[in-house]
């Protein structure tokens, strides 16, 4: 009997037994728990990186020194590491070198929802797709032997579905690959333009055996039924096809969608009435059936945007979908908060008191975003916020830099908002920055990073001092504020924003979801004081309500931060005795 | 024939526990399982759903409008709120916790009045428990989720036997005796 494995841990499972050895990654939905599932075994070094782009190069690094690598990121991350990405496909490989990529149709947990088929096109490094825990296991193995064989990264695309749902895996023993000494090679590995103009025409070479790998390979596979139908599919739309169809419609399951087969397609195609292509996001195999003279139904009848399910087949298709019943009243919808206790909220009130511009980032923290807080103007990528502070102020000068603030998170500081910090003290704009220190990476479940001083094993590891880097960089104003103090994150954001000078304020307490923080007993409402202003309720917090005209505290939710109390003019709000 | 158990509820409430349990049991049942999770951003006190199916082969990893032969609820709103997922002959299993959302908390809103009424005024057949005494009655306001799916059980053909087999493999030995007492109210609870 098998086991049943949540995709990520599957693949993770995979990277172990094909003897992969070093494991670079950055945390990113639904990608992060590939590289937490794959630092459990003690055979493979596993980090978090600063960023994604980072990963990519200690992955190669550790190729190139004849190791098993991998590294894993979401589709946005692959944007931050497509330098090496480019370029790599042309070095190629010396041991294998797997790369995930997971994206995140429907977005779940993501700022957009591009289609990382796109990056393999464009990098011609080839690209698998599973379709569940199995084929995540079985390809992640098998990624490792491509790369080698064909002197190549391996890019193997996960969705949310496949990611996050569990499955049956058999898993298997673990098996050291042979050794494979690192050689020094200047042509292949030094890409100067004399040697990256010989390894183009290489790499050319490699797409066209990579083409007629994709012909007749184990990762694609016909299904034959009823020929009136014939569906050509990846991914977890072809979970859904076979849930309609069953065994009544013919199916060509592609495992590898880069580079995609010709013949395999044409013969398919040439046995079928109808071809359907059932593929989420952007039409890729659609237009290569196209291309190829082919007549089929894709995007003209299937939606661009969003996840796919059984029902969105069969209606697509003219077929029948289940009924269901609906009550007949609007039920209040139930988006995401920042937690009862979360440190963001205090120094978001403070930014909203003061109207202030926020260029915002990504993280839990772009929930400062959502009534009544609604304190944020923008949020782009990572570190956008401290780049676009800067622009901002530079077109509008003094109109704007008195008010306008970047706030970004600490493991986001750290990706990619260095860079922005040093364009600031560089190129002088009367900028504010707030680094959102809690301490840890939060919105993808708490992962460590180069800030918290602890390693992707819970190690102790070597700690960035965020004020000591700041001054490093020529800001002379850094100040940390304790984003529970109200009347001192008023204070000093009020004197920062009227500094005639770039500033940081570093807003440090730990996210309150971390085992390690104490939590106070929660507050209680003396009702005698309470006169019902709702001054409480303009934090937004989850834990107050107001009841009966009066304030509530739901005591399962309530951490007795106590920034609640510090907002209300009557003290009806109290710390437990 | 694939059956669908939808388990659905506010984010942070530990809806994990159950589905782990469900898929351990129906594993050692033989049956081949899917279990759907969503994690990120939802998790912030947002609406969460997991989908588990099981059956002799399982496809899709998820459950559409009108197929869960079981919806089981941490929270009565979002018991209604999936409502559309449940086959005119499904059966909710609810927990009679409310949580107010955002827009109740704001007063953008009302929590809505006697929803589980309504759902039964509309034919749908619901087993409402109020799951967390039951769990304080067992010995810990954190066994909510296995009230519901000893309530869940009485309408599964396996064995008490078998689900507390499941359970043993999912909970830590020094809290099995209060799971299983958790698993028993909530099966012989009124609802």
């Amino acid at each position: 009997m098998g086991e049943l494995m949540l995709g990520n841990k599957a693949f993770a499972r995979g990277l172990y037994e094909a003897g992969c050895s070093v494991v670079s990654s950055y945390p990113g939905t639904p990608s992060t728990e590939v590289t937490e599932e794959a630092a459990k075994y003690d055979e493979i070094y596993c980090e978090w990186a600063p960023n994604e782009k980072v990963a990519m190069e200690v992955a190669f690094g550790a190729s190139l020194a004849g190791k098993r690598s991998f590294c894993g990121m979401k589709h946005v991350g692959l944007n931050v590491a497509a330098d090496p990405l480019f370029t790599c496909s042309y070095t190629g490989v010396n041991g294998g070198m797997v790369i995930c990529v997971a994206d995140d149709p429907g977005m779940h947990s993501s700022q957009n929802e591009q289609d990382s088929r796109h990056h393999a096109i464009a990098s011609k490094i080839p690209m698998l797709e599973p379709s569940d825990s199995a084929e995540a296991y079985e390809f992640a193995k098998k990624a490792f032997e491509l790369s080698e064989e064909y002197d190549t990264p391996v890019i193997i695309k996960m969705c949310t579905r496949v990611a996050h749902s569990q499955s049956i895996v058999e898993p298997g023993e673990r098996v050291e690959p042979a050794a494979k000494p690192y050689e020094k090679n200047i042509a292949k590995y030094v890409m100067m333009p004399g040697n990256a103009i010989r390894r183009h025409p290489v790499i050319e070479e490699r797409t066209g055996k990579l083409i007629a790998l994709a012909e007749s390979c184990e990762f694609n596979r016909v299904e034959m039924g009823d020929t009136a139908l014939g569906i050509i599919t990846s991914s977890t739309s072809y979970q859904y096809a076979k849930e309609v169809f069953g065994d009544k419609a013919c199916i060509l399951k592609l495992g590898m969608v880069n580079p995609l087969p010709e013949k395999l397609i044409l013969d398919f195609a040439a046995k079928v009435d109808k071809l359907v292509i059932l593929e989420e996001l952007d039409p890729i195999i659609e237009n290569h059936c196209k291309a190829l003279g082919l007549c089929v139904t894709g995007k003209d009848v299937f939606p661009m945007e969003g996840e796919f399910s059984q029902s969105v087949v069969a209606q697509k298709l003219g077929m029948a979908v289940p009924e269901s019943k609906t009550l007949d009243e609007q039920l209040p919808n139930r988006p995401p908060v920042m937690c009862a206790g979360c440190p963001h909220r205090g120094l978001f009130y403070t930014l909203s008191k003061n109207k202030c511009t926020v260029l915002g980032d990504i993280g839990c923290y772009t929930l400062g975003a959502v009534a009544p807080l609604s304190a944020m103007d923008m949020t782009l990528c990572m570190g956008a916020s401290i780049s676009s502070v800067h622009g901002f102020n530079k077109a509008l000068g003094q109109e704007s830099e008195g008010r306008t603030v970047a706030v970004i998170g600490d493991s986001t500081f750290m990706h990619s908002g260095m860079t922005g910090l040093a364009n600031i003290a560089y190129n002088q704009s009367n900028s504010t920055v707030i680094i959102l220190d809690n301490s840890i990476t939060g919105m993808t479940g708490h992962q460590q990073n180069p800030t918290t001083g602890y390693n992707i094993k819970g190690d102790p590891a070597g700690k960035i001092d965020l004020e000591a880097l700041c001054r490093a960089m020529g800001f002379q104003r850094v100040s940390v504020v304790d984003p529970y103090d109200l009347a001192e994150c008023d204070r000093v954001l009020k004197e920062e924003l009227k500094a005639a000078e770039p500033s940081v304020i570093i807003s440090r307490r730990p996210c309150a979801l971390l085992k390690y923080v104490k939590h106070n007993k929660p507050l209680v409402v003396a009702e005698d004081k309470c006169k019902g202003c709702k001054s409480c309720m303009r934090l937004g917090c989850p834990a107050i309500s107001i009841k009966n005209g009066k304030a509530a505290i739901d005591t399962t939710l309530c951490v007795g931060c106590g920034v609640c109390s510090q907002l209300c003019g009557f003290k009806a709000l109290e710390h437990a005795e | 024939m694939t059956k669908n158990v939808m388990i659905v509820g506010v984010g942070g409430q530990g809806s994990l526990l159950a589905s782990k349990l469900l898929g351990k049991l129906l594993l050692n049942e033989g049956y081949d399982v899917k279990v759907s999770e969503v994690h990120g951003m939802s998790q912030r006190g947002g609406s969460v759903v997991t989908y588990v199916r099981f059956g002799e082969k399982v496809y899709s990893p998820i459950i559409d409008k009108g197929e869960a032969d079981f919806i089981v609820s941490f929270e009565q709103l979002e018991a209604a709120r999936y409502l559309e997922y449940l086959r005119p002959d499904g059966r909710i299993v609810t927990n009679t916790q409310q949580i107010d959302p955002m827009p109740v908390i704001t007063g953008a809103m009302q929590y809505p009045q006697d929803l589980i009424g309504k759902l039964r005024a509309k034919g749908v057949a619901v087993d409402a428990m109020d799951c967390l005494a039951l769990a304080e009655q067992a010995g810990s306001s954190k066994a909510v989720n296995i009230v519901l799916m000893g309530r869940l059980s009485k309408y599964f053909d396996m064995s008490v036997e078998k689900w507390e087999k499941a359970i043993e493999e999912c909970v830590p030995a020094k809290f099995l005796e209060l799971n299983k007492r958790a698993f028993e109210l909530g099966r012989k609870a009124e609802a």
